[in-house]
C-alpha cells in the first residue's frame, strides 16, 4: 500500500531529495562557484521531471487515503509550473551572477519551491493543501530578500513574510471552520457535507475564510497590496518567478478546492469568484496607468490578468476550468518573455527599470522591439496575437455561465488596461531619441523572448494544441 | 486552385512582409528601394490575382463563393468565402493598394517598416471582408489597429500620439462590445460560420436589464453591441470625433487606407451582420440610426465649412458622406443599400484621391493649412485640373460616381422617411459650399505667396497614380450597371430575408396578442 503511495507522488519525492542532496553537496564543496552549474542542473531536472510527468502520467491516481491526487488536472498544472520555472531560473542566471547575487541556495530555494507547488496542486486534503501552500512560501519568503545588503529587497521579503502569515492565518481559520462543521478535512468529505440542501453555514464561512487565503496568494484584488511592492523590491529574476509558477499554482489550488471541495456549492462561490475578479480586472487596468517602474506595472498587469483567469473559474464549470488552464499557460508564456526582456534592460551594467529609458529603443535593436511589441499587444489581448485567445477563451466561458455582466466588464477594464501596454510601445516606437540602453548580453534572454514573442505569432494556427489537453485535464477535475 | 484562391489574395502581402522583414536588412538607399519595389510588385501581384477571383464570379448567385474551410481551435472554423456585398469591397482593397504603395515613393524614414506594416494592413482588410467566422472576422477587424497604430504613431504628424492612442482606444472600447456579443452568438447559436448565423433566429423577447425593459430583448442588445463597433469604425455621428484626429496626423498613405477602406469595414459589417442576424433589433433601431445619419451630414458639412485643415475639412466630409451610406443601409430598399454600397466603392476612390491631392501640395510646401495656398493653378495646372474634378466627384456631380450613390441613397430613404431625405438632401448644397470654397481658396486667385512662386506641378509617377482613380470615377459615374448587377442579386437576396424575418416576427406578435 505504502509502496502503491510512493510510486505516485515519486516526482515529489525525487525533487526533494535532488534539493537537499545538492544542497549538503554545495556546503560541502564549492559553495557559490558551484551556483552557475546548478541552476543549470535546476532547470534540466525541472525540464526532465515535467517530461516525466507529461509523457507517463495516466489516469487518475489518489495516494495517502485521498490527501494526494495524480490526475490529469494536476499534471497540466504541474508541467506548466516546472517547465516556467527553469525557463526563470535559466534566464535568470546571468543577471544574477553578475551582480553577486546567485548563490548556491537560489536553485535549491527554488526547487523546494516548486515541490511545494507540486503538492498544492495535487492536494486531496485540507492538510496536504496546508503542507503545500507553506512549503512554497517559506521558500518565496526568502528568495525574496536574497539581495540582504539592499533595503527594498529585505522590505519585500518581510512585507510578503508578513501579509503571507497573515492569509496563512486567514486559510488556517477557514479549514478549521470547514473541518468543523464537515467533521473531516478530506476534500471527498467536505463535497459530501457541502453538497446537500442544508449546506451548514460554518462551512460556507470556512469556504470564504479559504477562498480569502488563497485569494491572497494569486493577488486578486482586495488581496493585492503585497504584489506591487514584493515585485519591484525583489531581484528581477525573482520577480519573474513569481509572476509565472506560484501563480499556476495558486490558481490550480484555488480551483481544486472549490471544484474539489465544494463542487457542489458552486452559486454560493460564485459571487465570490466573480466579485475578485472585476475587482482585480479594473484594479490591474486603473493602477498600472500612473507606473512608470516596469517592474510595479508588471505586477499590476499580473493583478489584472490574474481577473480574467478568475473570470474562467467563476464560470463553475468544466469549461471554466479549462478556459483558466489555458489563459494560465497562455500567460505565464507571455510573462517569461516580457521578463527575458526586463532582464536585459540596462545601462552601464546597472539594471533599469523605467520605462522612459525605453525611448526610440526600436531605433537601436529592431529585432528585440518587434519581440517586446508583440508580446504587449498580446498582454493586452490584441488579436491575431494569443493572448486574445485567452480572454476569448473566458469570456465564453463566463457568458455560458450566465455571467454576461462579467464578460463585459472584463472586456471593458481590457480597454482600459490596453492603455499603459500602448505606453510602452508610444516609449520604444514614438518616443525621442534618449541615452541609449546596453546592448543585451545574455543569449538566453534573447531565446527566450524571441521564443515567447513567436509563440505569441504562431499560436494562432492552432494553439499548440495546449486546447485538447486542457480540456482533459479540467475534464479530471470537474464531473 | 479555386478552393483556395481566397487565401492566395488574402495573404500574398503578409508573405511579402514576412520577406522584408526576414531577408532585408540596412537602411541605405539601394535597401529601401527594394523594400518599396517589394511591396508594389506583391500589392500588384494581389490586385492581378484577385482579378481571377472577380472573373470566376458569379453575380446571379447569392451564396457565398470560393467558399474555404478548414477547422481551427475550440469548434471555431478558419472560412473564407465572398458574395455580392463582400467582393466589391476585396476589389477596392485590392486595387487602391499599390495605389497607396507608390504614393509613399518618397518616403524616406523607417521605409522597411513602413511597407510591413502597409503589407500587413492590406492582408488583415482582406480578411475583414472574406472572412465567413465571426471570430476570424473580429481577429482580422481588430488586427487592424496595431499596423494603423504604428502607422499613424511612427510616421504621423506633430501630434501623431494623441492621435495615435485616441484612434485605438476608441476603436479598441467599441469592437470589445462586439466581441461580447460574438461570444453571446456563439453560445445562442452553438456555431460562429457566419451563413449559418444568417438563418438563426435569435430570441427577441422582451428582457429586462438592470430594471429597464428592453423591447426586441437579445436581438436589440446585440445589435446594439455590433452597432457600438461598427458606428465608432463608419465614423457616424457622434463617436467621429477620432477621425479628424487620426486623418490629420496620419501620413498620406495612412489618410487614403482610412478613407478608402478602412471606413468601409462599418459599412460592410451592417450589410454582414446587423441587417440579417438582427432584423427586429435592426428595425426597432431604425429611426434613431437615420436621424443620426441626417445629423452626421448636415452637422459634419457645417463642421467642414469653418475648417482650416485642409485634411481635416476632407475628413469632416467623410463623415458626412458615410452618413449617405448608413442611411442608405437601414432603409432597407433595393435603392437604399445599392446606394450604400456604391457610395462606399465611389468614396474610396474619391475621398482617397482627394488625400493623394493633399498629399501632393504636402510633399512641396509641408503645411496643410489652406491660407497657405492660393492661385495654385498658375504654377500646377495639371493639379488643379485634377484637384478640380476629384472636388466635382466629392460634390456629387452627375457624371462622377459620387453623384449615382447619393442619388439612390435619398431615393431609397425618401420611400422610406421623407424627413429624413429632406434633412440630407440639403447636405448635398452643404457638400459643394464647403468643396468648392475650400478648392476656390487653394487653388484660383494670384499667387501672391512668396513661398509658392517656385512650386512644381505634379510629376510623372504622381499623375499616374491619379489616372486610375480618375478612370474609375468617370466610368462608375457613366456606367453604375458594372456595379449594380455584381451586388443586385446579393442586396436582392438580403432585403427579401430581412423582410420575412421582419414578416415572420410580427405575424408571431399578432398570433401571441389574439
Amino acid at each position: 500500500m505504502i509502496q502503491a503511495d510512493l510510486n505516485i507522488i515519486l516526482p515529489e519525492i525525487l525533487l526533494a531529495v535532488y534539493a537537499m542532496l545538492a544542497l549538503v553537496f554545495a556546503v560541502y564543496t564549492g559553495k557559490d562557484k558551484l551556483a552557475p552549474m546548478l541552476t543549470w542542473l535546476t532547470a534540466v531536472v525541472f525540464v526532465l521531471v515535467g517530461a516525466w510527468i507529461g509523457m507517463t502520467g495516466s489516469g487518475e491516481n489518489v495516494a495517502f487515503n485521498g490527501m494526494f491526487h495524480d490526475d490529469g488536472f494536476s499534471r497540466f498544472a504541474k508541467v506548466a509550473i516546472l517547465f516556467s520555472a527553469a525557463a526563470v531560473l535559466v534566464m535568470g542566471q546571468d543577471y544574477m551572477s553578475r551582480r553577486g547575487m546567485l548563490r548556491f541556495e537560489y536553485p535549491m530555494l527554488i526547487t523546494l519551491a516548486a515541490v511545494g507547488m507540486m503538492v498544492m496542486v495535487s492536494a486531496g486534503d485540507l492538510m496536504a493543501l496546508y503542507m503545500g501552500l507553506e512549503l512554497q512560501s517559506l521558500a518565496l519568503y526568502v528568495v525574496a530578500s536574497l539581495r540582504r545588503d539592499s533595503v527594498k529587497s529585505t522590505e519585500a521579503g518581510m512585507k510578503y513574510f508578513v501579509l503571507g502569515a497573515l492569509s496563512s492565518g486567514l486559510l488556517l481559520y477557514g479549514s478549521s471552520l470547514v473541518y468543523g462543521f464537515a467533521g473531516t478535512t478530506n476534500f471527498a468529505g467536505v463535497i459530501e457535507a457541502a453538497g446537500h440542501d442544508h449546506t451548514p453555514l460554518g462551512l460556507l464561512f470556512g469556504l470564504t475564510f479559504v477562498t480569502a487565503g488563497l485569494a491572497f496568494k494569486v493577488s486578486a484584488v482586495p488581496f493585492h497590496m503585497w504584489t506591487p511592492d514584493v515585485y519591484e523590491g525583489s531581484p528581477t529574476p525573482v520577480t519573474a518567478f513569481f509572476a509565472t509558477a506560484p501563480k499556476i499554482a495558486a490558481m490550480g489550488l484555488l480551483a481544486r478546492v472549490l471544484h474539489d471541495a465544494f463542487g457542489g456549492v458552486v452559486g454560493d462561490w460564485q459571487q465570490i469568484i466573480a466579485l475578485l475578479s472585476v475587482l482585480s480586472m479594473f484594479l490591474g487596468a486603473v493602477a498600472a496607468i500612473g507606473q512608470r517602474n516596469i517592474k510595479r506595472l508588471m505586477a499590476y498587469s499580473s493583478i489584472a490578468h490574474m481577473g480574467y483567469a478568475l473570470m474562467g473559474l467563476a464560470a463553475g464549470t468544466a469549461f471554466g476550468v479549462q478556459a483558466m488552464l489555458v489563459y494560465m499557460a497562455i500567460y505565464v508564456t507571455m510573462n517569461i518573455g516580457t521578463f527575458a526582456f526586463i532582464l536585459s534592460m540596462e545601462k552601464d551594467g546597472q539594471p533599469v527599470t523605467d520605462i522612459t529609458a525605453l525611448n526610440m529603443y526600436a531605433k537601436r535593436e529592431p529585432a528585440k522591439a518587434l519581440a517586446m511589441l508583440v508580446l504587449l499587444f498580446s498582454l493586452a489581448g490584441v488579436p491575431p496575437l494569443v493572448g486574445f485567445f485567452g480572454k476569448f477563451y473566458v469570456l465564453k466561458a463566463a457568458y455560458e455561465a450566465g455571467l454576461a455582466w462579467l464578460a463585459v466588464l472584463g472586456v471593458v477594464a481590457s480597454v482600459i488596461g490596453a492603455f499603459y501596454y500602448l505606453r510602452i510601445v508610444y516609449f520604444m516606437y514614438f518616443g525621442e531619441e534618449g541615452e541609449a540602453l546596453d546592448k543585451g548580453r545574455s543569449s538566453v534572454q534573447y531565446v527566450f523572448l524571441m521564443v515567447s514573442a513567436a509563440v505569441m505569432l504562431l499560436g494562432v494556427v492552432n494553439l499548440f494544441g495546449i486546447e485538447g489537453v486542457a480540456q482533459a485535464a479540467s475534464v479530471a477535475l470537474v464531473n | 486552385m479555386n478552393d483556395s484562391l481566397l487565401s492566395l489574395v488574402t495573404f500574398i502581402p503578409a508573405l511579402a512582409a514576412a520577406i522584408l522583414a526576414i531577408f532585408l536588412r540596412g537602411e541605405e538607399a539601394a535597401a529601401q528601394r527594394n523594400a518599396k519595389w517589394v511591396a508594389l510588385v506583391a500589392t500588384v501581384i494581389t490586385f492581378l490575382v484577385s482579378l481571377f477571383v472577380l472573373a470566376g464570379f458569379d453575380p446571379s448567385d447569392t451564396g457565398m463563393q470560393f467558399v474555404e474551410e478548414r477547422d481551427w481551435l475550440m469548434g471555431l472554423k478558419y472560412k473564407l468565402g465572398v458574395d455580392g456585398i463582400s467582393i466589391l469591397f476585396v476589389m477596392l482593397t485590392t486595387f487602391m493598394m499599390p495605389l497607396v504603395i507608390w504614393s509613399s515613393w518618397d518616403v524616406n524614414t523607417r521605409v522597411k517598416e513602413y511597407m510591413i506594416a502597409f503589407l500587413l494592413l492590406e492582408t488583415l482588410m482582406l480578411g475583414v471582408f472574406m472572412a465567413l467566422d465571426l471570430v476570424l472576422f473580429y481577429l482580422f477587424f481588430e488586427a487592424g489597429l496595431i499596423p494603423m497604430f504604428l502607422i499613424i504613431g511612427i510616421w504621423g504628424g506633430k501630434e501623431r500620439i494623441y492621435a495615435s492612442f485616441k484612434f485605438f482606444l476608441y476603436t479598441f472600447l467599441g469592437s470589445v462590445l462586439m466581441l461580447v456579443a460574438m461570444v453571446g452568438m456563439y453560445v445562442d447559436a452553438g456555431t460562429t460560420d457566419i451563413p449559418t448565423l444568417m438563418n438563426h433566429t435569435f430570441a427577441s423577447e422582451t428582457l429586462n436589464v438592470l430594471g429597464f425593459q428592453v423591447i426586441g430583448g437579445l436581438q436589440t442588445l446585440m445589435f446594439l453591441a455590433f452597432f457600438a463597433s461598427f458606428a465608432v469604425k463608419m465614423p457616424m455621428w457622434p463617436v467621429h470625433t477620432w477621425l479628424p484626429d487620426a486623418h490629420v496626423q496620419a501620413p498620406t498613405a495612412g489618410s487614403v487606407v482610412l478613407a478608402a477602406i478602412l471606413l468601409k469595414m462599418g459599412g460592410y459589417g451592417f450589410l454582414r451582420f446587423s441587417l440579417p442576424m438582427f432584423p427586429i433589433g435592426a428595425e426597432i433601431l431604425t429611426p434613431l440610426v437615420l436621424w443620426m445619419s441626417a445629423i452626421a451630414i448636415v452637422y459634419t458639412s457645417l463642421v467642414a465649412l469653418v475648417q482650416e485643415d485642409m485634411k481635416k475639412l476632407i475628413a469632416y466630409s467623410s463623415v458626412a458622406h458615410m452618413g449617405y451610406v448608413t442611411m442608405g443601409i437601414f432603409a432597407a430598399n433595393q435603392q437604399g443599400i445599392d446606394g450604400a454600397i456604391f457610395q462606399m466603392l465611389s468614396h474610396g476612390f474619391i475621398s482617397g484621391a482627394l488625400f493623394l491631392c493633399v498629399g501632393v501640395i504636402y510633399d512641396r510646401m509641408h503645411t496643410r493649412e489652406i491660407d497657405a495656398y492660393g492661385g495654385l493653378v498658375n504654377r500646377m495646372p495639371a493639379y488643379a485640373l485634377i484637384f478640380m474634378f476629384f472636388t466635382m466627384a466629392n460634390v456629387g456631380l452627375p457624371g462622377t460616381s459620387g453623384f449615382i450613390g447619393e442619388f439612390l441613397v435619398l431615393m431609397g430613404i425618401f420611400q422610406v422617411n421623407t424627413w429624413v431625405a429632406l434633412v440630407a438632401a440639403s447636405g448635398v448644397i452643404f457638400s459643394a459650399a464647403y468643396a468648392l470654397w475650400l478648392y476656390r481658396r487653394v487653388v484660383f486667385g494670384d499667387l501672391i505667396k512668396e513661398s509658392l512662386k517656385t512650386i512644381k506641378d505634379m510629376t510623372a509617377r504622381e499623375k499616374w497614380i491619379f489616372a486610375p482613380l480618375v478612370a474609375m470615377t468617370l466610368i462608375l459615374g457613366v456606367y453604375p450597371a458594372l456595379v449594380t448587377d455584381i451586388i443586385g442579386p446579393s442586396v436582392e437576396n438580403l432585403i427579401s430575408n430581412y423582410e420575412t424575418a421582419l414578416a415572420h416576427a410580427h405575424t408571431g406578435n399578432q398570433m401571441a396578442s389574439h
